[in-house]
């Protein structure tokens, strides 16, 4: 009876956590399974040549032999390296700022109107956005045509003389920054306008109770609030626009004589193009320490914000 | 010093009080200036491309007057292009590849986003920060370890090589807002269904998808505008014309045919914009969640 009961009572005692523990290795099975598409891309695509590239890196050219850092020195060493990778830097840090500042002063305009007005404006306002980059700038490389430039003409009109835009490198940076500012102003735009309308009007009411300036409300209201919005914006725009390639690709192919590459550009180059893959993964992965630390702060700053949320 | 204090005074204050209206007429009269300026400058390029996909050969190649205006408008380019069996290939080509990069990122994302935000298990907090984090690694960084890759696979001058790397593109993000759409549901919902027996599964397409819709849409159009616009990856990996899409399609194919093609030029550009341009315009409430999802959900 008693070793009966015992029995009935091991086997209810054992029978409750077994359910449980089949019903949470059930549940873990299929989350497993749900994650598994996700975990093959992330793992076959991302995280695979990313480390493929490293070991690409370090090949010879007809990628027999191991060489070490060879590509890293013969890189370091040349000066078309470091004409792209002042080109990456001059281009990247000038574009985001312009964006910022641009999107910025638009949201803020955009903001100040009824809201009535305010869809159509930004249903204008973001079509740069939309189009395909490579397709919008072939309408800006017909603009630039040396030929029969648009931009120039209407220079003409206030007589302005001709300029270089693609002949000449300095104008080429240039005509490259206003191309991929066009691009990126409208994306900060509606960034901005989302964060300004998330401010709650409690807070303007207050600071205009004490008798607080346009400027101080901007200053100690608005830029507060906005602060994790601007910094992750920009840091993402600065890894994006960093690593762009599709301008430079379109406008310029580099030229005139390499100096408006990129390290895109040049990584395509040299690895696609000039098939010396090794040297051209050695060109791209330059841009991993910059991209690492701009992610790391976009990372801390979008879970900064999440836990402001919670 | 002495000016700040002198700007406390009464009289200041009066000054500004009785003159607020009139600030406020000339902050909306600044507001619409600038944004006048900016919408003419934004909406310039397109504007110039339509320009100059009216204009016939003999009037671009004739290079006199203001190129702003077209004074014999034709739709030849456009007839042209349409009627390019190339062009109606590298249509084909990005629809196909669109069309199925759009299904695999969709099915992967809402499996995995509602796995990571419901079913807590080992790991899922440390893998939705590395989805994060892949979606920032930029595809100039990969594509010539994956042109090793797919060249390995047999798959370059492909569009299924394409159709094989284009979800690193769109996967991360949309899995990333999909966690965040998902997360916002509220726990009794999905408490209630259990109660009721419903298994995970059933949850998922009985509650999560139609309550979380509004997101899914965002998340389609995110993979459908990236995958339409990608250029870095089919330049790498494709260089015959038949299995070009859209956007290395009319970048090398019609700037290499001719170079007083101008007119088709632009023509083919602004066919090839026009499907993300038309789904923005009808959805646009949706593109814009999904733009600024990333940064202000999950």
């Amino acid at each position: 009876m008693a070793a009966d009961g015992s029995l009935a009572g091991v086997a209810l005692r054992r029978g409750a956590p077994n359910s449980l523990q089949r019903f949470a290795r059930r549940r873990s099975s299929i989350a497993l399974l749900m994650t598994t598409p996700l975990l093959v891309i992330i793992i076959g695509l991302v995280a695979y040549p990313a480390f493929y590239a490293i070991y690409l890196s370090m090949l010879n050219r007809r990628m027999t032999e191991f060489v070490g850092t060879l590509n890293y020195e013969i890189l370091l060493e040349s000066e078309t390296f470091w004409m792209v990778a002042f080109q990456s830097c001059f281009f990247a840090i000038t574009a985001v700022l312009l964006k910022a500042l641009i999107g910025f002063w638009l949201a803020h305009m955009l903001h100040d109107i009824p809201d009535k007005g305010q869809r159509k404006w930004r249903g204008m306002l973001l079509v740069p956005w939309v189009i395909p980059p490579a397709l919008s700038t072939l309408g800006w490389w017909w603009m630039f045509d040396p030929s029969y430039s648009s931009i120039n003409w209407l220079l003409a009109v206030i007589s302005v003389p001709e300029v270089p835009w693609l002949g000449h490198h300095w104008w080429a940076r240039i005509a490259i920054i206003m191309v991929n500012v066009w691009i990126g102003a409208p994306f900060f735009m509606i960034m901005y306008l989302a964060a300004l309308k998330s401010v709650p009007e409690q807070l303007y009411e207050a600071a205009a109770i004490d008798g607080a300036t346009g400027f101080q409300r901007l200053r100690y209201v608005t830029l507060p609030m906005m602060a994790n919005i601007i910094s992750i914006t920009v840091l993402f725009s600065l890894i994006v626009t960093f690593a762009n390639y599709d301008i430079v690709r379109v406008l310029t192919n580099g030229g005139p004589r390499d100096l408006t590459h990129v390290f895109a550009s040049y990584a395509f180059q040299v690895g696609i193009l000039s098939g010396n893959i090794p040297r051209g993964a050695a060109v791209s992965l330059f841009m991993l320490p910059l991209l690492a630390l701009c992610a790391f702060f976009v990372l801390r700053g979008v879970v900064r914000r999440n836990k402001e949320q919670m | 010093m002495s000016a700040t204090a002198a700007n406390r005074e009464l009289p200041g204050i009066y000054h500004k009080a009785g003159s607020l209206r009139a600030e406020r007429r000339w902050a909306l009269w600044v507001a619409y200036a600038s944004l006048t300026v900016a919408a003419i400058i934004f909406l310039a390029p397109p504007f110039y491309m339509l320009i100059t996909s009216l204009k016939g050969s003999a009037e671009i190649a004739g290079m006199t007057g203001s190129p702003w205006l077209v004074r014999n408008p034709t739709l030849d380019n456009f007839v042209a292009i349409l009627t390019s069996p190339m062009f109606q290939r590298f249509m084909l080509n990005s629809l196909i590849i669109t069309g199925c990069v759009v299904a695999i990122t969709m099915v992967v994302s809402v499996l995995a986003a509602f796995a990571l935000a419901r079913m807590r298990f080992w790991g899922s907090q440390a893998l939705a920060t590395g989805v994060f984090l892949t979606y920032l690694v930029p595809d100039t960084l990969l594509f010539i370890p994956l042109y090793q890759i797919v060249g390995g696979l047999g798959l370059l001058n492909s569009i299924w090589g394409l159709v094989l790397v284009y979800p690193t593109l769109t996967v991360p993000f949309c899995t990333w807002i999909m966690i965040g759409y998902f997360a916002s549901i509220p726990k009794e919902l999905d408490e209630a269904a259990l109660i009721d027996g419903a298994t995970w599964p059933q949850m998922l397409i009985k509650i999560f998808i139609p309550v979380a819709l509004p997101g899914i849409i965002a998340a389609t159009i995110f993979a459908f505008t990236v995958s339409w616009a990608a250029f870095v990856y089919p330049t790498a990996f494709v260089t015959t014309p038949d299995q070009m899409p859209l956007t290395i399609g009319v970048v090398s194919q019609l700037v290499r045919a001719d170079t007083f093609a101008w007119g088709q030029i632009m023509a083919g550009a602004l066919m090839a914009a026009l499907p993300p341009v038309v789904i923005y315009a009808f959805l646009m409430d949706y593109y814009i969640a999904g733009l600024t999802a990333g940064a202000t959900k999950g």
